[in-house]
């Protein structure tokens, strides 16, 4: 099977990944008084980073699904490798 | 021992601290002495010049002084010598970086084996690195440079051939060629040799700043000697002097090195010399760390190990975890703890012998001048009374030692601060270890009694998971009023009845408080005026007694607060009153027992009325509740004999006919198997599917067992009633007592250890049967039979060494949790975040729950919700 044929957001227990832009990025950052590599971090080789064709330097913003709190947002720091 | 006191606001911040190399220049700058005589002391005692306690290094008894400062004992801080070696020796300490530093340089320029070009590159690299900050990719750059630098085979600025360095463990180097055969051997002098022809900028690019640390420093020429106070020499009881382990081992390097310096001026040869020089190596090596792999270590004439400067930092008993992370506290006790169920869950019962040593500063004012002056006259001998008086210039007088005491007392004003003796109310901390979560460590109000025992209620062990088989506890007693108002509020007991572990109550009734709750509000009881008084007298009850005869649940009501609860009872023995109802606080129907009260537990009606009502109602309700279910046990006279767990001849009969019936299906089985006739399970081979069966089948046979023993119980059987009401037991061990103790397991499975293909030589060898394999028919009660016996003695052990194994394991993973998560901390903005200013999460748990104030863990009781607005709307209806 091709990998581009299969879409790993629609398994249930892949959470939501969105490549967050300069400006979303720039105002996430100034917002928390963080450097980027203080976020958590993701591997640009991620499945899910890759999908979305994140490169290292990036922001992802990730929504998952909370039991207790409904929705959860993160953001991680696109790392290489 | 004094209390806290301001002094003048510190002038200079530390900002940052740089760690470096000590440099030979500075180790002789900061020397008094150069060290050339291996011994102490001359035969009259006196300190020999130039020896290991050259006066000039600072003093040690008092009266003396230090010929370098000329301070007394207590004034002189100590100041170092040295050692001028004869021939340089490596740092053990620094091996990895030395051998990084060879790696990546050329032995014959020194420069970084990497072409101009990419070191310009790296240079700015770095740069860019170091200016925005992150410090994780600056570790990482040096490791990639000296990577890429170890792999060239030839020096790209001189032409030089580059061989590759090897480092034997533990100080060792060579020259090796392709093969890792060794071509040269690097003495230290060579290394140093090398090192020192690494240009400044260049040594920048692998992690040295050289300003504090270049890297021929890492080779010692000059071994800087620590000073006295560092390692002071103790006089026996016999007038024997018994010197420092460090002492020792300096004198084995002076001794060494002076041995050296003779044999290179007598031009011996060079093997002699390289002798004497190994050995200065070896003695230097183990002075800075006696624990090296691959060297064995010095040690004493007694043959026990020197305790060198590394082994005063390390491990348990080193500086840091014993001196700096953990130091003895000043106001603080330890002595056993026993039961005192009288006393409240917020009190701890304190031995008058401590409340007299234990002190509480307390500022004089004129609303506490008469009392504390009574304290004062009283002294330190009389409780209560006062141990020191801190006067208004900040000095403190002994009482021990002052003669007129009333004269003292008479002095007392304003601007005084008195240390009077612990008084019951008084806040103190109390702690049982190991501290595992914040209930180990609650704050109690103190209460004085005589004898010798920390008395606790018994309710409060849960939290701290204590019993009174001679457990010990810790007291301590906080000495500010600050202190004081944070322990009441957050601290207390009942401020912490709430686990953050689950979202219900750790505290709550136990044992003989829920069968005394059952027996009090089961349906046929009833008690007469004169009981109810007492009763309700023990429970502080205030109000009047109307009726000349109560029902238990009644009674109950009267300690209730008003609030709405259903329930059910974990019980069963009385189906019509399993149903709990509770309308404000009046208890309608059902019995009250573990599923209401219980301890560890969520969703009782104990943790809906501190929820409700708040911790101080609470814990007044479990108080006296506890107090009148005592008295009512104490009348009703619960007891339990011996014959409780005797069984008709005929439930035996019945009894032996169902093991039996299931010994017979399990020989089946085992027939079956031998034939060859048994179906395998999915994921299981023939032996495990065997197992399985048998297995279930046993343990059918001991729990049906268990039910007919069940089924001739009275109600009134007390063994019964704790294991129905949840007070202590379950009927697993009633049925273990009455009926069949069951299989007995070695790691989960039927025992199968001991002889060749059988487990004991009372069987045929390869029986499988129930009897030969750990199944025991016989009941507690009845006894074992001598198989059964020691069947029962090895699953016994294994439970034992269990715990033993868990305990020891799962300590160690919580101190490394600890020192993992210790920094972390939530911010103002509701991040969590590291002490670095990582972000760990962006909310607290991901959701924000503070899981002690939750139910049951979910954040919201969306049961108890409907319940109140529903009640809400029939009001109004009715209205």
């Amino acid at each position: 099977m091709e990998a581009e044929e299969f879409d790993i957001f629609e398994h249930e227990l892949v959470p939501v990944h969105i490549l967050l832009t300069k400006e979303e990025r720039a105002k996430l950052l100034k917002m928390l008084k963080k450097k980027p590599w203080q976020l958590p971090w993701i591997r640009a080789s991620d499945p899910a980073a890759r999908a979305i064709g994140a490169r290292p330097g990036d922001v992802v913003k990730i929504i998952r699904k909370s039991r207790t709190a409904g929705e959860i947002v993160v953001y991680r720091y696109v790392v290489p490798g | 021992m004094m209390a806290f006191r301001l002094g003048s606001p510190p002038r200079y911040y530390i900002k940052s601290i740089k760690f470096g190399v000590l440099s030979p220049e500075m180790v002789r700058k900061m020397s008094v002495v150069s060290l050339t005589v291996p011994d102490t002391y001359d035969e009259d005692g006196s300190p020999m010049p130039f020896g290991l306690m050259d006066r000039r290094m600072g003093t040690l008894e008092p009266g003396q002084r230090c010929e370098t400062c000329d301070g007394r004992s207590g004034e002189c801080p100590g100041h170092f010598g040295h050692i001028e070696l004869a021939l340089p020796v490596i740092h053990v300490g620094f091996t990895k970086h030395i051998y990084n530093a060879l790696r990546a340089t050329c032995s014959k320029c020194g420069r970084i084996t990497l072409s101009d070009e990419v070191i310009e590159k790296k240079r700015r690299l770095l740069e860019y690195i170091k200016r925005t900050g992150n410090y994780l990719r600056e570790t990482g750059f040096y490791e990639k440079v000296i990577k890429e630098a170890a792999k060239a085979t030839k020096c790209p600025h001189c032409g030089a051939k580059k061989d590759k360095v090897k480092l034997e463990k533990p100080t060792t180097f060579y020259l090796v060629d392709e093969r890792n055969k060794p071509i040269k051997h690097l003495s230290p002098k060579d290394v140093r040799e090398w090192l020192e022809k690494i240009p400044d900028g260049d040594v920048r690019l692998i992690g040295f700043d050289p300003e504090v640390a270049r890297p021929e420093w890492m080779v010692i020429t000059v071994l800087p000697v620590p000073p006295i106070s560092v390692r002071p020499s103790i006089t026996l009881e016999s007038g024997e002097r018994s010197e420092d382990d460090l002492t020792h081992k300096l004198g084995d390097i002076v001794r060494t090195n002076e041995k050296l310096k003779s044999t290179i001026e007598a031009g011996s040869p060079q093997m002699i010399i390289d002798e004497h020089w190994n050995l200065l190596q070896y003695h230097i090596s183990t002075y800075f760390d006696n624990e090296l792999a691959g060297i064995s270590p010095a040690v004493h004439r007694s043959g026990r190990p020197l305790k060198t400067l590394a082994q005063r930092l390390k491990g348990k008993d080193g500086r840091f975890r014993n001196n700096l992370s953990g130091k003895r506290v000043d106001f603080s006790a330890r002595t056993v703890i026993s039961p005192d169920p009288y006393i409240s869950i917020n009190e701890v019962g304190v031995p008058v012998e401590v409340a007299k040593i234990l002190t509480v500063p307390e500022p004089v004012t004129e609303h506490n001048i008469d009392a504390l002056r009574q304290l004062v006259i009283n002294g330190p001998e009389k409780y209560p009374g006062a141990n020191y008086i801190i006067r208004p210039d900040g000095r403190a007088v002994d009482l021990r030692f002052v003669r007129d005491r009333e004269a003292m007392a008479e002095r007392l004003g304003p601007g005084y601060i008195v240390e009077r003796h612990l008084m019951d109310g008084d806040l103190v901390l109390f702690n049982r270890q190991p501290s595992l979560h914040r209930m180990s460590m609650m704050a109690h109000h103190v209460k004085v009694l005589p004898y010798k025992t920390f008395r606790i209620n018994p309710i409060v062990c849960p939290p701290y998971n204590a019993d009174f088989d001679g457990d010990e506890m810790n007291l301590h007693v906080p000495q500010s009023k600050e202190a004081w108002a944070e322990m009441k509020i957050i601290m207390r007991v009942q401020e912490q009845m709430l686990t953050p572990r689950y979202g219900g109550v750790i505290v709550g009734a136990l044992h003989d408080y829920i069968s005394s709750a059952y027996l009090l509000t089961r349906r046929q009881t009833k008690l007469d005026r004169f009981k109810a008084a007492l009763i309700l007298g023990m429970a502080n009850y205030k109000g009047p007694l109307e009726k000349s005869e109560y029902t238990g649940k009644e009674l109950f009501s009267l300690v209730l607060p008003k609030v709405d609860y259903e329930g059910e009872a974990l019980m069963d023995i009385d189906p019509e009153d399993r149903k709990v109802v509770i309308k404000e606080g009046k208890l309608i129907s059902g019995v009250i027992d573990h599923n209401a009260i219980g301890d560890q537990k969520s969703k009782t009606l104990l943790h809906k009325i501190i929820l409700q009502e708040g911790a101080e109602k609470g814990r007044e309700f479990l108080d006296n509740l506890s107090w009148m279910l005592l008295m009512f046990l104490d009348m009703y006279g619960f007891t339990m004999g011996l014959d409780e767990e005797d069984l008709p001849e005929d439930a035996k009969k019945e009894i032996k006919k169902v093991i039996d019936r299931h010994i017979k299906k399990v020989n089946e089985y085992i027939q079956m198997y031998r034939e060859g006739k048994l179906e395998r399970e999915p994921g299981a081979t023939l032996e495990e599917t065997l197992e399985q069966k048998i297995i279930s089948e046993l343990n059918m046979a001991r729990d049906e067992s268990g039910k007919i023993a069940e089924r001739y119980f009275l109600p009134n059987n007390s063994v019964l009633i704790t294991a129905k009401t949840g007070a202590r037991g379950k009927m697993l061990n009633l049925t273990q007592m009455t009926a069949c103790i069951g299989q007995q397991t070695i790691r989960g499975e039927r025992i199968r250890r001991g002889y060749l293909n059988r487990t004991l030589p009372h069987f045929k060898p390869g029986d499988l049967g129930a009897e030969a394999r750990g199944f025991i028919k016989s009941n507690y009660k009845e006894g074992l039979r001598p198989t059964e016996f020691f069947f029962h003695a090895m699953s016994g052990r294994e439970g034992l060494v269990d715990t033993a194994v868990r305990t020891s394991q799962s300590g160690y993973m919580q101190r490394r949790l600890i020192n993992a998560l210790l920094d972390l901390h939530v911010e103002y903005d509701g991040t969590v975040q590291s002490a670095e200013g990582f972000i760990i999460q962006y909310l607290y748990g991901e959701d924000g729950i503070d899981p002690t104030r939750s139910v049951g863990g979910d954040p919201v009781d969306f049961d108890e919700i409907e319940r109140r607005v529903l009640k809400e709307i029939e009001v109004k209806a009715s209205a």
